[in-house]
């Protein structure tokens, strides 16, 4: 996320990626899809750039004519203020993480350290020095200057979503305290969006956390083990923060400017429309992928890209591209990449190889819930029968 | 991500040491002293200590639900752990910068392992 920097020419970006994948369906052919909002957004962006004839033409109109105002102009809230100097790019992502805890999530040292799984000395201390740090800047209490607006933006949906994911990845320990790191970021998200209603990315990041969150009943046992999506009993999924999610992002991708946590909500939405997992639409899934590839391209999208094309085109397709993957620098030796391809030799029949490649995913990763996952996959691939195809 | 940078003694390491002259060796231990003032200021330091001779050590196990206890095989053991830092940084390269602070990875050097933690993704 951190990578895009110029709007312009990620909004051409992704307005040229929908362009293909609209040109891709056929023309009657609608996918079999539980929505279709997706395929309308696409469509009517197609009609809209077509009009228009090109992005360039509509930049060249933008000069003739001036910038549109930015989105961000009409803020004076000073909760979203006070988010913009969270996020300072002097800042440490973990000292943004805290301080926008502290100043604007109002929790206690002590609980955000609970939460952080740090000690409390260490947490104030980096509170502090972001504040130090903050004042050394001559950061004031204001709007910063609207060059610098969208990007600080970012940061602060940025910071956001690390302090939602604190609290959604964690699976046992000190689960109780970090799940209320997910619920604080939501209702952040919530405050955010209600100073910045135009903003589509603010929509699209309350939209993800929503689509995400609901599935959390059902992403671990007690004991902290991980289900996999495909095994998850869906009758536990929330399905009021589903429909608040599935209406948010249907709303937000039909008229605001496409952007990537947008498309990670369209992708989220997919899955949770699926009421089993073999329901589960993957074209359209592969489709949003190759969006969010083309307008904010990093190594964890790729492989999510590339798991979704198995899941269309088939497991030798898939491994051929991850192996030229595996050649990003940002992969190469990567627990994620072994545990993909674990999966995909799994798909195509090859189990001793499955297994093997289980077993180095296993070694590589820092997660210990992932690690018991993989440990029991390499060890039912293992098995003579193979095992069930996507217990954990 | 929490990081655990490991200090070992062995032969190589006190050999160093004999040959460090007084100075040297106050040097030494002030350096771990600013090392510690600095990781707190920086707001990563979680832990550390330094473990006294392994001459003191006890080896615990229970057979049987009895505690057993006994010293050390140290005779044949050619290296121990003296001393540790448990971190928490953004990320491996900023953790590597830290270790090379450590004022034993001028002499020796230092170890540095990820820790192991409790989240993760659904697949």
């Amino acid at each position: 996320m951190r990578r895009f920097g110029d709007f312009d020419t990620c909004e051409d970006a992704v307005q040229e990626a929908l362009l293909a994948a609209a040109q891709q369906w056929p023309a009657e052919g609608v996918p079999a899809s539980p929505r279709g909002w997706l395929i309308t957004v696409a469509s009517r962006r197609r009609i809209e750039l077509l009009r228009s004839e090109t992005a360039r033409r509509r930049r060249e109109e933008a000069i003739r004519y001036g910038p549109e105002p930015a989105p961000v102009s009409a803020v004076d809230d000073s909760l979203t203020l006070l988010l913009l100097l969270c996020a300072h790019p002097a800042l440490s992502t973990g000292s943004q993480v805290a301080l926008t805890l502290r100043a604007v999530g109002g929790l206690s040292t002590a609980e955000i350290a609970r939460a952080l799984l740090v000690p409390e000395a260490t947490v104030g201390q980096r509170i502090s020095r972001a504040k130090q740090k903050i004042r050394d800047c001559g950061a004031t209490f204001s709007l910063p200057p609207p060059a610098e607006r969208e990007a600080r933006l970012i940061a602060v949906r940025q910071v956001l979503y690390l302090i939602f994911n604190e609290g959604y990845t964690a699976s046992s320990g000190a689960r109780l305290h970090r799940a209320e790191l997910s619920a604080e970021a939501i209702r952040l998200a919530r405050l955010l969006r209600a100073q910045l209603p135009e903003d589509g990315e603010v929509a699209g990041l309350l939209a993800l956390m929503l689509l995400t969150d609901a599935r959390r009943p059902a992403r671990a046992l007690p004991d902290g083990s991980l289900v996999p999506l495909a095994a998850q009993d869906r009758s536990r999924w929330d399905a009021a923060a589903i429909a608040e999610g599935v209406a948010l992002i249907t709303a937000t991708l039909a008229s605001a400017p496409i952007g990537p946590y947008q498309l990670q909500a369209a992708i989220a939405a997919v899955h949770d429309e699926a009421t089993r997992a073999q329901d589960t639409d993957w074209p359209q899934i592969l489709q949003l992928y190759g969006m969010l590839h083309a307008l904010s391209p990093g190594p964890m999208v790729q492989l999510n890209r590339i798991v979704a094309l198995a899941e269309v085109h088939g497991p030798v397709l898939a491994l051929a591209q991850l192996d030229l993957a595996e050649d990003d620098p940002a992969l190469r030796g990567h627990h994620r990449v072994a545990a993909v391809r674990a999966h995909l030799l799994e798909k195509r029949g090859d189990l001793p190889a499955a297994r093997a490649a289980y077993l180095t995913a296993a070694r590589l990763t820092l997660s210990v819930p992932e690690q018991r996952y993989l440990l029991a996959r390499a060890a039912a691939v293992g098995s003579p029968d193979g095992g069930p195809a996507s217990a954990p | 991500m929490k990081y655990l940078i490991l200090i070992q003694s062995n032969e190589r390491s006190l050999a160093v040491w004999e040959q460090l002259t007084d100075e040297q060796r106050m040097e030494f231990g002030r350096g771990h002293l600013l090392l510690t003032d600095e990781m707190d200021k920086a707001g990563v330091r979680v832990a550390s200590e330094g473990l006294a001779d392994p001459s003191l050590a006890r080896w615990v196990s229970v057979r049987d639900g009895r505690t057993v206890t006994s010293d050390g095989p140290f005779a044949e053991v050619k290296e121990h752990l003296a001393g540790f830092y448990l971190i928490d940084c953004e990320d491996l390269d900023e953790a590597i910068g830290w270790a090379a602070k450590v004022p034993d990875a001028a002499f020796t050097e230092v170890e540095v392992r990820p820790v192991l933690d409790m989240s993760g993704w659904e697949f």
